[in-house]
């Protein structure tokens, strides 16, 4: 197992941001015809760096609204998101990959691997767009394979792994860069109940040894126990938040 | 780009049967390309190869010939040749770029064969040339065609008295037989009624002939020509037909005669100063050729000679003709694959980006730009394209290459006699580089439009596709 300290750390952010998302009265609607559904209203709040937050809602509840907002690969509707500091609303489309690439990592319910590449390319993919340079990229994505578990399987492709080593890839993938923020929309939810908590545990292992800012999303309540800070998100409004003691 | 190329190498590969597809229809577009434009490529050569090894590359007239020398060639006659030559042959720029100089005369007559039974006359069209230099310039094969004539002693320097004739010209004046022509049917005996030229004046011009060349070459076979001097005087020679020799068009065929220069200038010029209609000269490489003449019109107007400059193409307007022609086949075929190459790709990879949107929302969320997703998909059509066209230009090679050793052969327009059938791919690079590039290019473009497509596409949208 690689050493824990090897797992790439976060960047200071380029801001004094004392907060890793702040969200200031969002909305999100979506139309379907004429019809509008508003998926997000009015959401305030905030999301401190360093902690593994929970958004936790029913299915439909806005949780992945909420991240795709964060993540920035969406736009409110209203109201403002500022991400490590960074008014996302002031970034052209360009400025907004660059930014995501830089400073978020993705992990995804179906796991969405690159099909074409093997497990090591799947993790060297995001050092590849921020031009790390190739010793560096080749000794990052190693450690962070070690780290989830998988140096063996670096050469095999997404289609030769099962459902909890194409997490573990993904995981390492969204880490690799050490970003600032790691979202995890349901990440456990295409897993079965052993190989999900053992997910869990890992992402909570890379999180605490990174000190990456994870926010997960999930609509299992018995993953409760596991946030350092809880959102609890119904019809689209987050109404609780819960720091947990001791964290 | 590396992982560009991988990323669209290994999907093209993922889609074996698709990309298959898509990849037959480029090689089968490069295939039929290459093959007719090799075929193409090859007329243009051997026509081209005909003209030079027949006229050369470019022809000095007196002024005026050109438009209308062909109505009294004789009237058009350049005085003092050899000067004329040996100024051009001398010319420091020409000098190293001419293969052969040599001096034509051009005639119009009539001719009669009143030997024996026969009593036949036609109107002749006749050139008298240098046999020698005739036989340097058939040598001309600069395009590697392989169609040169074998050596010809028919026409000799040493016996002036010799020509040629057209096959058809031969049969018309009864000398089947006696030149031992195949395939030569004998004139058909006519009915007693009739009309027969006057048997007193055939015998007048065959006597008169026989003491113009002196009582030689006896026996073999020969006739009269007839035509106007400068002058407009009546003269006649005798010719010794040494053989007949097929012409591509019939009306050539039936009225050519082709003989030693000093035979048609005494026939033309008589006792008076002897000229020529035109000084043909051969380059080495075609390519010269524009230089050539601009440094021959620069030598005319300085030294203020009443000369004109014609090259090749406008003498035998046959040839431009045929060039268009076949240029306008081959870009229509070209037009065609590339249409089908277009579509062909357009479908692919409009399947491609459908099936991949849920891939296209996870690398736009780890931060791919827009436009590194429209270049990953140019990148799998640019692919496709090269990879087909490459695969088709190596089958053009191979079936060119068994065609080419095949040993067949064909009468290509402008030809009197059959030559090999050859298909110019593997020696034509700039076809092969142009075809290449050009399905590349389709194949590159036709896939801009799903790029496109892909690259627009929202995040959070793709991320739902199922």
């Amino acid at each position: 197992m690689a050493s824990a300290l090897a797992i790439a750390t976060p960047a200071t952010p380029a801001t004094s941001a004392s907060m890793a998302v702040r969200l200031n009265q969002v909305a999100r609607t979506y139309r379907a015809g004429t019809i509008e559904v508003p998926a997000l209203k009015n959401v305030s709040l905030e999301i401190p760096f360093h902690r593994f937050s929970m958004v936790i809602g029913q299915s439909g509840s806005g949780k992945t609204t909420l991240l795709n907002l964060i993540g920035c690969i969406d736009a409110p509707s209203g109201g403002t998101v500022e991400v490590c500091g960074q008014n996302v609303a002031e970034l052209n489309d360009d400025a907004t990959s660059d930014f995501r690439a830089r400073n978020i990592g993705f992990i995804f319910q179906s796991f969405s691997l690159v099909p074409v590449l093997s497990a090591y390319e799947n993790v060297e993919y995001p050092l590849l767009l921020i031009g790390t340079p190739p010793a560096e990229r080749r000794e990052r994505t190693l450690v962070m394979l070690q780290a989830v578990g998988l140096a063996e399987q670096a050469r095999q492709r997404p289609n030769e792994l099962s459902g909890g080593q194409k997490q573990r890839v993904a995981i390492a993938r969204a880490l690799v860069k050490g970003p600032q923020i790691v979202l995890a929309d349901e990440p456990t939810a295409n897993l079965d109940s052993a190989t999900g908590a053992s997910i869990i545990e890992l992402m909570r292992r890379v999180q605490a040894q990174s000190r990456t800012t994870f926010i997960f999303a999930t609509h299992d309540q018995q993953l409760i126990s596991h946030a350092d800070e809880l959102f609890s998100i119904r019809d689209g409004k987050v109404v609780e938040h819960r720091t947990e003691a001791g964290r | 780009m590396k992982l560009l190329l991988k990323i669209a190498l290994r999907n093209i590969l993922r889609n074996r049967r698709r990309s298959l597809m898509t990849g037959s229809a480029v090689a089968a577009g490069a295939l039929a390309t290459l093959l007719f434009g090799g075929f193409a490529f090859y007329i243009f050569a051997g026509l081209e190869t005909n003209n030079v090894q027949r006229i050369g590359h470019l022809t000095v007239f007196r002024a005026g010939y050109f438009l209308f020398g062909a109505g009294n060639p004789a009237g058009y006659g350049i005085e003092r040749y050899h000067d004329v030559m040996t100024l051009i042959g001398n010319d420091p720029v020409l000098q190293p770029m001419i293969n052969v100089i040599t001096p034509t005369q051009s005639l119009l007559g009539i001719a009669g064969n009143f030997s024996g039974d026969n009593d036949a006359s036609k109107t002749f069209i006749g050139v008298g040339l240098i046999p020698s230099n005739r036989q340097r310039m058939r040598r001309w094969d600069e395009l590697r065609t392989g169609s040169i004539p074998p050596a010809d002693s028919r026409l000799s320097d040493q016996d002036e008295t010799r020509g040629l004739i057209g096959f058809g010209l031969a049969r018309i004046l009864g000398l089947c037989r006696a030149l031992a022509l195949q395939n030569c049917p004998s004139v058909p005996e006519l009915p007693e009624s009739a009309d027969k030229p006057s048997p007193v004046l055939n015998e007048d011009l065959g006597e008169l002939a026989r003491r113009d060349r002196g009582g030689n070459s006896a026996g073999a076979p020969h006739i009269e020509l007839l035509a106007a001097t400068v002058g407009g005087a009546p003269n006649v020679v005798s010719l010794t037909v040494s053989g007949a020799e097929p012409q591509a068009v019939k009306e050539l065929d039936d009225n050519y005669i082709a003989m030693p220069l000093p035979l048609a200038q005494q026939l033309v010029y008589g006792r008076g100063e002897h000229k020529v209609t035109g000084i043909e000269i051969q380059l080495h490489r075609s390519e010269d050729l524009r230089v050539a003449r601009a440094r021959l019109n620069t030598l005319i107007r300085d030294n203020h000679l009443d000369l004109d400059v014609r090259d090749f193409a406008e003498l035998t307007p046959f040839y431009g003709q045929a060039v268009r022609l076949f240029s306008v086949i081959f870009l229509f075929i070209a037009l065609v694959m590339g249409v089908i190459v277009l579509f062909a790709v357009v479908n692919t990879m409009t399947m491609n980006v459908m099936e991949r949107t849920n891939e296209i929302g996870t690398i736009r969320a780890m931060g791919v730009r827009r436009g590194g997703i429209r270049w990953q998909f140019v990148a799998e059509g640019w692919l496709i394209g090269a990879i087909g066209a490459s695969l088709g230009a190596a089958l053009a090679f191979m079936i060119a290459a068994l065609v080419n050793r095949a040993g067949l052969t064909w009468v290509p327009p402008g030809n009197a006699n059959p030559v090999p059938l050859h298909l110019a791919v593997i020696g034509s690079p700039a076809l092969v580089i142009a075809v290449w590039i050009g399905l590349v290019l389709v194949a590159t473009v036709a896939a801009l439009l799903p790029a496109n497509s892909a690259a627009r596409l929202s995040v959070v949208d793709a991320l739902r596709h199922v």
